[in-house]
């Protein structure tokens, strides 16, 4: 058995896997190791809930008992700053850490467009960027916001919500351009339009000032402050610095180890062969982040050495609607709209997504029947209508 | 304050003093309740909370509720539940909260 294993990130899935190696029957030493003040924490709701309620102790993935009942040592705010593969060890500041076996959980950071006067702009990654919105929020009367993904999508609507103007300033055509069929990134353009926010397409953002925005065009869009939700990149830098391979993201296996057997990759840093396809793929997703643990904390206690096989899955709350995608489509896929909503992703007849709002039994019976190992065709979901 | 009594397939339980407004998912999460995985934090996502009760103090299940419940990985029953979908109140003291047996 490892003696002693090294987890990199401290977000849900450097916890889960910290929880699972417990589970699986590991009783050498873990130690979690993550860069933010707080003990592990869920970010989907920092948009969401969090954004409404500022209720931050609803956030907590566990108790802070529960990492010394687990032994569990956990370090926060601190920074690896190398690792050293031939000596197995890794480096923070001046103190050497050794580890048996390392789990790179290093997540990703946000992306920052080549923008004039980005330094106006806030982010919306962490807990305490999250606070200081909230507050700026109860300040502000006029919003922008820089992209048209789930982050900003979910934080306008709450904005929204709450009575302010929000603009949405999205450089792509579409809203959630990357993850979903253009039928839906319709829909959404027009709920969103329907409560009032002002959303902008196919418009970059020029500039950003105090005082708002300049869009492309030449648009001055006026704001109290404006959000940074341009998407995000790995955190890969350490990885790329001991000579891993990198590719939009750390390269994995199907077992989710790199080329170096003593260290794994789980979560939004990690890329890795989608077991449906095979393509080289990042997800930034709890779902990618702890179905990984999860099968990495197995195989380095049982041995266990199957491929990942486990099915995406997504939600995404903006006001009253959840959307939820189960699958995983690649943007070239086909999209059909059934009569009651739900949007099927094709590859040929072989439905390789689905994208439902409000729709929790579609998404579930997608994912389970995808779990199973089944193809789903169009049939399948064409019968089930009502 | 309400006590909850979480029971686990074998016969064992535990009883807890649950916070007024936490969901008995969170309540099972600050206890390190065995079988309460709550992947999904409680947004109605992944049905890795789900648990038997066999009150009416709970109310019913939402449409939303039994839609995730029927894919729940463990045996599904009447008396299944999220248990992130239910609030804590002193009116629910002395619920008793079974869990389900482990899928491997």
């Amino acid at each position: 058995m490892i003696g002693q294993i090294v987890i990199v990130g401290a977000g849900q899935g450097g916890f889960q896997a910290a929880a699972s190696l417990r589970q699986e029957g590991y009783d050498g030493r873990i130690i979690l190791i993550g860069e933010e003040p707080e003990a592990p924490y869920q970010r989907p709701p920092l948009s969401k809930a969090y954004m409404k309620t500022g209720d931050a102790g609803q956030l907590a993935l566990r108790p802070a008992a529960f990492y010394d009942t687990n032994a569990i040592e956990l370090r926060k705010g601190t920074r690896v700053d190398a690792i050293d593969r031939r000596a197995q060890r890794i480096q923070i500041g001046d103190e050497d850490l050794a580890y048996d076996h390392l789990i790179l959980a290093t997540g990703t950071r946000n992306m920052r467009p080549p923008i004039a006067g980005l330094e106006n702009t806030r982010d919306l990654r962490t807990l305490a960027d999250a606070a200081a919105l909230r507050d700026a929020l109860a300040r502000a009367e006029r919003i922008g916001v820089i992209g048209g993904g789930f982050i900003g999508l979910e934080y306008a609507a709450v904005a929204r919500a709450a009575g302010h103007h929000v603009t949405v300033a999205e450089a792509g055509a579409r809203l959630m351009g990357r993850a979903v069929s253009s039928q839906m990134s319709d829909r959404f353009a027009q709920k969103h339009g329907e409560m009032g926010t002002d959303i902008r397409l196919a418009s970059p953002v020029a500039a950003v000032t105090p005082d708002g925005m300049t869009l492309a065009d030449g648009t001055q869009i006026s704001a109290d402050f404006v959000l940074l939700a341009a998407g995000v990149v790995p955190n890969v830098e350490l990885a790329l610095d001991a000579g891993l391979d990198v590719d939009n993201g750390i390269v994995v296996g199907n077992t989710l180890l790199t080329s170096d057997p003593s260290i794994s990759v789980l979560g939004d840093c990690a890329c890795f062969p989608d077991p449906a396809t095979g393509r080289l793929v990042r997800l930034e997703s709890v779902q990618a982040a702890t179905d990984h643990a999860r099968l990495i904390a197995k195989r380095l206690v049982t041995g266990d050495q199957s491929a990942y096989r486990a099915v995406p899955w997504f939600w995404s709350d903006q006001s009253d609607w959840k959307l939820q995608i189960a699958g995983l489509a690649e943007a070239t896929d086909a999209a059909e709209t059934l009569p009651d909503g739900t949007v099927l992703r094709l590859k040929g007849d072989q439905v390789t997504a689905v994208e439902t709002v409000n729709n929790a039994r579609a998404h579930m019976r997608t994912r389970k029947g995808m779990g199973q190992g089944s193809i789903l065709t169009k049939e399948d979901f064409v019968s089930a209508q009502v | 304050m309400a006590k909850i009594t979480f029971v686990q397939p074998g016969g064992a339980s535990q009883t807890v003093e649950a916070r007024e407004g936490d969901s008995i998912m969170q309540t099972a999460l600050a206890h390190s309740i065995d079988g309460i995985f709550a992947e999904c934090g409680g947004a109605m996502m992944c049905a890795t909370c789900h648990c038997y009760i066999d009150d009416d103090r709970t109310g019913a299940a939402s449409e939303g509720e039994q839609d995730m419940l029927e894919c729940a990985e463990d045996e599904v029953r009447d008396t299944s539940r999220l248990s992130c979908q239910i609030t804590v109140t002193e009116g629910l003291d002395g619920l008793i909260v079974h869990l389900p047996v482990p899928v491997e």
